[in-house]
């Protein structure tokens, strides 16, 4: 670093500005290690959530075979006849999932189209959060509102709607996921390119036909991802099922009746007082994994579509 | 690559193009397409508009100071939120004294040490696959492994336990939202720290971490107020809805157990009773209140970040 010439004022300087590398190096390496741990922190709980469910879940399978699982058209697992049939609960869950994507899906692509196509960046600037504090409200307040507005309000327009059923409850599911669809279907439209929708404008179209014509293709993959994502999200939903989709199991496909999500029976189970190592403890793994495989397999498949089928533009 | 490469020309049916003389039926169409799809905006900001009068409407009557002040109760108009705010609020700490620096370390791990590595890019892989796992599910693995595993440390259905099982759920936003924050910054600065002899470690704490923080600390503070509404992994793992006491300010305290906000609003909600319904509504205020407080904490917060640079 400095000429050799002077020695003493070199010896100054290393005193001065020699840094103590050893322990610098040994900082390093620390701060490396702990960190590079807590990033495990989040493998480790992928594999946590997976060994506690695999656990469990054979733990239920060598009380109660696997095809009465599959086959039996009752959920009593709590009952002294106790049935077992998955089915029952998937179903209710199918259904509010099904009333959910059926608000959600046309909401949410049309407002994410509006954003996108329409919206001018003022409009847009303060519609965007303002639909982003629609996906932080907390569901149990979305459970309130289903229960306690919108079912009364229901009631009054279908006279044997009950007090507990899928369709507010679902439909309020509906507008909680909007933002959801709404933001990852705007990022597949705003990567349309410009040209495109140039090219279109050409050739004559107008500006609906340019969106449903050339843009919407264009950003096919995306908007189905985040469909898929969205029924991932619904079916996982909690609180909102909970309180307003009631807790009666039954096997069908009735939107006017209680039933039982899966995310029902676990909040169910677990709000009872259940010993570790009962019966009822270990259903609710086995339930938590069939939530879990069924979430896993639609997200796994958004990915894919989305490699699979992106447009890619240059 | 494999991927089907479409020209706009194939994409589109020719019938859509062909020149239709009624133009004005056209635009007639487009105007209406518009209006539709302007109003599904809407639809979603009027119902929130919707239920916030709702809840308003219904729970302002109840609102009071004591309603702060009491524990809960059996008689609906004595009952009040004392015991589930609080425990909201250890809850809130101690998921933050948790989840901030692992989530931080993560995203600086994975950001500046590991960056573009093989490892990096499975944990990146699985972060966004956790970011999938519905929240329930994490209130069965707290159940299982805090609750039961690590109960000598947790003391069974614990303030800890519940902590430690809403911090796995916020970690994957805060190690995103730290990513983002740290790319933020240029990469010229790192390059003057190691050009005067810095270590990686020296860089990122002494010029990076304070310019990455205000966006970080915005990260998590939106990360924590989804924490705080968080109630089916709380109710997986065991909370409880009666508690006529509050935790001791000692290490035991973090080992009681614990209520918080959404699950007594819950618990309110599913009695038939009117009154218990008020109460929620009333309960549904004071946590919209502490959760539109952080999240214009986060605002500001970013408002001025954005402001510095």
């Amino acid at each position: 670093m400095m000429s050799e010439s002077k020695p003493s004022e070199q010896q100054e300087n290393q005193q001065l500005w020699r840094p103590n590398r050893q322990r610098s190096k040994l900082v390093e390496l620390a701060v490396k290690s702990l960190f590079g741990l807590f990033a495990l922190v989040s493998v480790a709980t992928t594999i946590g959530i997976i060994f506690v469910l695999i656990f469990e879940t054979i733990e239920f399978f060598r009380e109660v075979p696997f095809w009465r699982f599959l086959t039996d058209k009752e959920w009593t697992p709590l009952f002294s006849n106790a049935q077992f049939g998955i089915f029952v609960l998937i179903s209710a869950t199918f259904l509010t999932s099904i009333i959910a994507i059926t608000v959600a899906l046309p909401l949410g692509l049309l407002a994410a189209i509006y954003l996108s196509e329409y919206a001018q960046p003022k409009l847009r600037q303060w519609l965007k959060p303002a639909l982003e504090i629609l996906a932080g409200v907390p569901t149990v307040v979305y459970g309130y509102f289903a229960l306690l507005f919108v079912t009364p309000l229901l009631q009054k327009i279908i006279p044997g709607l009950q007090g507990f059923n899928a369709l507010s409850a679902g439909m309020v599911l509906g507008i909680s996921i909007i933002p959801l669809v709404a933001s990852l279907s705007e990022d597949a439209i705003y990567a349309v390119p410009q040209s495109l929708r140039e090219g279109a404008y050409a050739l004559g179209a107008t500006q609906r036909e340019a969106i449903i014509g050339v843009v919407l293709p264009g950003a096919l993959s995306g908007i189905v991802a985040s469909f898929i994502i969205a029924v991932s999200r619904a079916i996982g939903e909690t609180m909102i099922v909970a309180i307003a989709a009631g807790q009666n199991p039954t096997l069908g496909l009735n939107p006017f009746v209680p039933i039982m999500t899966m995310t029902a029976y676990i909040v169910q189970v677990s709000l009872g007082d259940t010993p570790a190592g009962s019966l009822a403890f270990k259903t609710i793994f086995a339930v938590g994994m069939t939530l879990f495989v069924l979430t896993l397999i639609l997200n796994v498949f958004s990915f894919w579509f989305v490699r699979r089928f992106r447009e890619k533009y240059e | 690559m494999t991927a089907p490469q479409s020209t706009p020309a194939k994409i589109t049916s020719p019938s859509m193009f062909q020149p239709s003389p009624n133009l004005a039926k056209r635009y007639k169409i487009d105007r209406i397409f518009e209006i539709a799809a302007l109003i599904s905006t809407i639809v979603g900001l009027v119902v929130l508009a919707v239920l916030l009068t709702d809840v308003v409407l219904d729970g302002l009557p109840r609102l009071s100071l004591n309603f702060l002040t009491n524990y809960p109760s059996r008689k609906p108009e004595q009952a009040g939120i004392l015991s589930p705010l609080v425990g909201t609020i250890w809850l809130l700490l101690t998921t933050a004294a948790i989840a901030f620096p692992i989530g931080v370390g993560a995203g600086i791990f994975l950001e500046e040490f590991a960056a573009d590595t093989l490892a990096a890019k499975i944990i990146e892989i699985n972060i966004a696959n956790l970011a999938g796992v519905p929240s329930i599910i994490y209130g069965l693995l707290g159940l299982e492994v805090f609750v039961r595993i690590m109960e000598p440390i947790t003391k069974g259905r614990s303030i800890l336990a519940g902590a430690l099982t809403l911090a796995l759920l916020i970690l994957p936003i805060i190690i995103v939202a730290t990513r983002e924050s740290l790319r933020a910054i240029p990469n010229s600065l790192r390059m003057a720290g190691y050009a005067l002899g810095a270590t990686r470690w020296q860089v990122i704490s002494e010029q990076i971490l304070p310019l990455a923080i205000p966006g970080i600390l915005t990260g998590t503070i939106l990360a924590l107020s989804r924490a705080i509404g968080e109630t089916a992994p709380l109710i997986a793992i065991g909370a409880l809805t009666f508690i006529a006491y509050l935790p001791h300010l000692s290490l035991e305290g973090f080992q009681t157990p614990f209520t918080a906000l959404p699950i007594q609003i819950y618990n309110w909600v599913s009695r038939p009773q009117v009154e218990f319904h008020t109460n929620a509504a009333a309960g549904i205020i004071v946590l919209m209140v502490v959760l539109l407080l952080m999240n214009t904490t986060a605002i500001i917060l970013r408002n001025k970040f954005q402001k510095a640079r």
